[in-house]
């Protein structure tokens, strides 16, 4: 199996700020990693590194096997082949739902407009929002949103899909609608990097969980071993908070 | 019926209700009192003779509006497009990672912003024509007028875009360049479109500015077809020895604004239900 991101030895700061520090990972082909930490640990730097939307400070980053930090690559050629989902969904709100998803079809692929409504239409049918191809994204709900920006990056044809905590900014009752559509996603055998905060997504979906601390990875494996029975202290105190947030000892409250 | 005030314990003589009607009372009839010293105190025969002579009036048209309405429409039309055009290259040069393009576009900015209408309007007039003896600026005065006036709203209109380009949140951008959209692209088909809705109120203002401004264009030296309101009434007005005209052009003007703000407004209905 080919790899589909390779990250070697990935710097990245802010300033004075290092936000990275040293980071070494490897994503293959149809395999779903999850990354889990605490905020501020550098997740989601990490995920925007590997489309180049930052600019490594020091570090190579191979993508779907062109090296994306070679300041001579051709960088919208490959990210046509990227997919990301953002937090914040990022609908362009001008536009309805449909002409979301074929703008960059047409603008980027040169695709006829037919055949751009076609791929559209398919996708929004994949995220069970065939129904609202007419609508402008401020109409829908967050988790509609979310599942419209996911069928958005996949009428591009994507390889590789790259998520950004894409549950977070939602209510919780509409989590799940956006998780059912990533986890047919993975079934399917689309490659995935996902930032999250969902744990029993990463338990169930995951191939692999990484968790990231202080701007490295501190324990990566088997979402069984990493969420079950973890080898750092760090990672268990950030489980034992994540999963049992209503049983902190003073003494946890106080180390934050 | 008299209250009484909880907090100090003194006697009202008005509840709330009383209080506010009286109050309301008063203002109207100091309004109406001011309004009818006026009606009655003017010499409406004079102001008549002076500014609403039907003769004069009727004798203005259809002169001031065709050819004039129609020049003042295709002046403004012109220094608008133009000056958007130019605005919006000089917002994203502001907005550049080029420090050169900075520089130019707030030297510009700085300078137009500055120097008066009839100043850039003189120097379009006489000053290029002097610097390229062998050519014309396309359009004759129209094409002067669009350059001259245009090239002072760009200088407006940039900071206004600027402004309009950076309240669109950043994640547009984000999300148009992982779907493979070079910069440009996503600028023209993602960013600029929502910021040029969200500056819709400001720019309506811009073209108001600019209906009144074409009124300079007598310093370019206008001839009978192309003279535009404010000039074709002034000359009405020293002929007839009457200020009839000037009422008349303040009507015509108002025949552009006020269905300009429908349009406007028309244009913002639609923008909302976007959002």
């Amino acid at each position: 199996m080919s790899d589909a991101v390779v990250i070697s030895d990935l710097h990245k700061s802010f300033g004075p700020l290092d936000v990275l520090t040293g980071i070494d990972l490897t994503v293959e082909a149809g395999e779903v990693v999850c990354v889990i930490g605490p905020s501020g640990s550098g997740k989601s730097t990490l995920l925007r590194c590997v489309n180049l939307l930052e600019t490594p400070t020091r570090g190579r980053i191979h993508t779907l096997g062109v090296e994306i930090t070679d300041p001579d690559c051709e960088l919208d050629p490959l990210r046509r082949r990227i997919g990301m989902v953002f937090q914040q969904f990022n609908l362009f709100g001008h536009l309805t739902v449909l002409d979301n998803l074929t703008i960059a079809q047409r603008r980027v692929l040169r695709r006829p407009r037919g055949e751009a409504e076609r791929v559209a239409r398919e996708n929004l049918d994949r995220v069970g929002l065939a129904d609202k191809a007419g609508a402008y994204p401020a109409h829908l709900s967050g988790g509609q949103q979310q599942r419209v920006a996911i069928a958005r990056s996949l009428s591009m044809g994507p390889e590789l899909m790259l998520f950004d905590e894409p549950t977070s900014a939602l209510d919780p009752e509409l989590v799940g609608d956006v998780l059912t559509v990533m986890r047919d996603l993975a079934t399917e055998g689309m490659t995935m990097l996902v930032v999250t905060h969902e744990m029993a997504f990463a338990r169930e979906v995951a191939d692999r969980v990484v968790f990231m601390d202080g701007g490295g990875i501190v324990e990566q494996g088997a979402p069984a071993d990493v969420l079950g029975h973890p080898s750092q202290e760090r990672t268990r105190t950030f489980l034992h908070r994540v999963l049992e947030p209503t049983r902190l000892t003073d003494a946890e409250l106080d180390a934050t | 019926m008299t209250t009484v005030d909880e907090a100090t314990g003194r006697t009202r003589r008005l509840t709330r209700r009383q209080r506010q009607r009286l109050i309301r009372v008063v203002q109207y009839t100091v309004f109406v009192a001011v309004v009818l010293l006026i009606a009655f105190t003017a010499d409406w025969h004079t102001v008549q003779q002076g500014f609403f002579r039907p003769d004069v009036a009727r004798s203005m048209f259809p002169g001031v509006i065709v050819p004039a309405l129609l020049n003042t429409l295709a002046f403004t039309l012109g220094a608008f497009c133009f000056g958007l055009v130019l605005g919006t290259v000089l917002a994203l040069m502001r907005l550049s990672e080029v420090r050169v393009y900075r520089w130019v576009a707030t030297a510009y900015i700085e300078l137009f912003r500055g120097l008066p209408v009839l100043v850039v309007l003189f120097l379009v007039g006489y000053g290029i024509p002097n610097a390229f003896p062998d050519r014309e600026i396309p359009g004759g005065v129209y094409g002067q007028m669009a350059l001259g006036l245009g090239m002072t709203a760009a200088a407006y209109m940039a900071e206004t875009i600027r402004a309009g380009i950076l309240a669109v949140p950043k994640g547009q951008l984000e999300a148009a360049r992982t779907l493979g959209m070079p910069y440009g692209r996503a600028m023209v088909s993602i960013v600029i479109p929502q910021a040029f809705r969200i500056v819709i109120p400001p720019m309506t203002n811009q073209i108001i500015t600019l209906t009144k401004d074409t009124s300079l264009a007598y310093v370019l030296g206008v001839t009978a077809s192309n003279v535009e309101i404010t000039k074709f009434s002034s000359d009405v007005l020293n002929a007839r020895v009457n200020a009839t005209p000037l009422i008349v052009a303040a009507l015509v003007y108002l025949v552009i604004t006020l269905p300009l703000s429908q349009v406007v407004r028309r244009m913002e209905l639609r923008a909302a239900r976007a959002r």
